[in-house]
């Protein structure tokens, strides 16, 4: 199978790309992780209105290829929404990225990039 | 006989037949077990996917409940603790292990949360006011959090298990519809051949067969006119030798005789008698 022990044995962090209040909420869960300086690195992103969406993506890409220890990306189903492409085109199994509602914005499973292909699959 | 499919470039012979054979056996116990293997996925994947429609429906509960408690929280700090949360968080308590489940010989990771003892970024935290909301507020977000790492491995689950299904109906699909026919195309066409070779061998016994009662009838024929001809010339000679002898006689005394008178009349004579000889030699 693509996804072998070791893919998935170090990774153990989950990383958050979200408004300020899911960030916050998140970060008091305890998910928060910032890597060792020189070379800090945060797991979570606040996006807000001002924020550009290459950033976004920026972040996104950071956290599906580039860090080996995120297990979990989650993102705000609206932010999920400016970046649809990318979203829908990263199908890997590892990190498992779970786009949650936020508060202003109630959930839509009609957007869901995995619910839609469930949807797909049973021809709902 | 090459249908759609075609066959394999074997020669017909008895070997390749039998080895045909047993890959097409082979073929049809894969076969069965993929499918095997493909239902067991499938039951499972169904089941998945119930379930994560009931996770996401859940999530979509506790995230607003959650929600709902920062909100308590920050009208009991009255003030906005994004930033001061942003800036403190250093370590990360709450993390996930994978562990995998193995389904049919495919392994779905499962995700298992657990908290690191020992660190506590937010210790100083709402500690002017609020700091009971705010530990309400972390509990549910930890469940919350919780709620969406089951949700994660499903989903993870449901990304393998779809692929692995694909790729395993995918051979069910090619062993069923293209090995499958064409060893039993190549079975069709050797077992043809080897028809083809016995009628052949078959005809060629009978040619050999009919030739040689025809040249051994030929050979009886020949000596039975042989024998039958060497007795007739038996006969003949047996006829022949008195006078032959008389004469013979006579032309030497003759000879002997009168050999200077004149030599013409003795010259027909040894002729003749060449000539029989040449008939002996040819009857024998």
């Amino acid at each position: 199978m693509a996804a072998s022990a070791a893919t998935y044995k170090d990774r153990q962090l989950l990383a958050v790309i979200g408004d300020e209040d899911s960030v916050t909420g998140l970060l008091l869960a305890g998910i928060g992780h910032v890597t060792d300086p020189p070379e800090a690195q945060r797991n979570f992103l606040v996006v807000d209105a001002k924020t550009e969406t290459s950033e976004i993506e920026r972040a996104f890409q950071t956290f599906t290829q580039e860090r080996k220890d995120i297990a979990i990306v989650l993102i705000n189903q609206h932010i999920a929404e400016r970046i649809r492409n990318s979203v829908d085109n990263f199908t890997d199994p590892f990190p498992a990225v779970l786009e949650i509602p936020s508060k202003d914005h109630p959930y839509d499973p009609e957007k869901d990039s995995v619910l839609k292909r469930v949807r797909r699959l049973f021809g709902e | 006989m090459s249908g759609a499919v075609g066959r394999e470039p074997v020669f017909p012979t008895r070997q390749s037949l039998g080895l045909m054979k047993s890959k097409l056996k082979g073929a049809e116990t894969g076969h069965s077990l993929l499918k095997r293997k493909s239902e067991a996925l499938t039951k499972r994947f169904r089941e998945i996917t119930r379930r994560i429609d009931e996770a996401k429906q859940k999530m979509g509960r506790v995230m607003q409940i959650a929600a709902f408690s920062l909100a308590e929280v920050s009208y009991a700090v009255g003030g906005d603790i994004g930033y001061q949360v942003q800036e403190s968080a250093k370590q990360a308590r709450f993390r996930v292990r994978a562990k995998h489940e193995n389904v049919s010989g495919v392994f779905l990771p499962q995700f298992e949360s657990y908290t690191k003892d020992g660190i506590n970024d937010f210790a100083l935290t709402g500690l002017g006011k609020g700091g009971q909301q705010i530990q309400r507020c972390r509990e549910t977000y930890a469940r919350a959090v919780e709620t969406l790492v089951e949700l994660a491995s499903l989903q993870t689950a449901f990304l393998i298990l779809d692929e692995v299904i694909k790729v395993v109906n995918r051979r069910v699909n090619a062993i069923e519809h293209v090995i499958i026919p064409r060893t039993e195309n190549t079975i069709k066409y050797i077992n043809s051949e080897l028809d083809e070779l016995d009628r052949e061998e078959f005809y060629r016994l009978k040619k050999v067969s009919n030739k040689k009662q025809r040249d051994n009838a030929a050979a009886d024929a020949e000596i039975l006119a042989a024998r039958q001809k060497k007795k007739e010339a038996e006969l003949q000679a047996q006829k022949s030798t008195p006078a032959q002898e008389a004469t013979g006689a006579t032309d030497a005394t003759e000879a002997a005789e009168a050999t200077e008178e004149a030599a013409e009349p003795e010259e027909p004579e040894p002729v003749d008698v060449l000539g029989e000889q040449e008939d002996n030699d040819v009857i024998f």
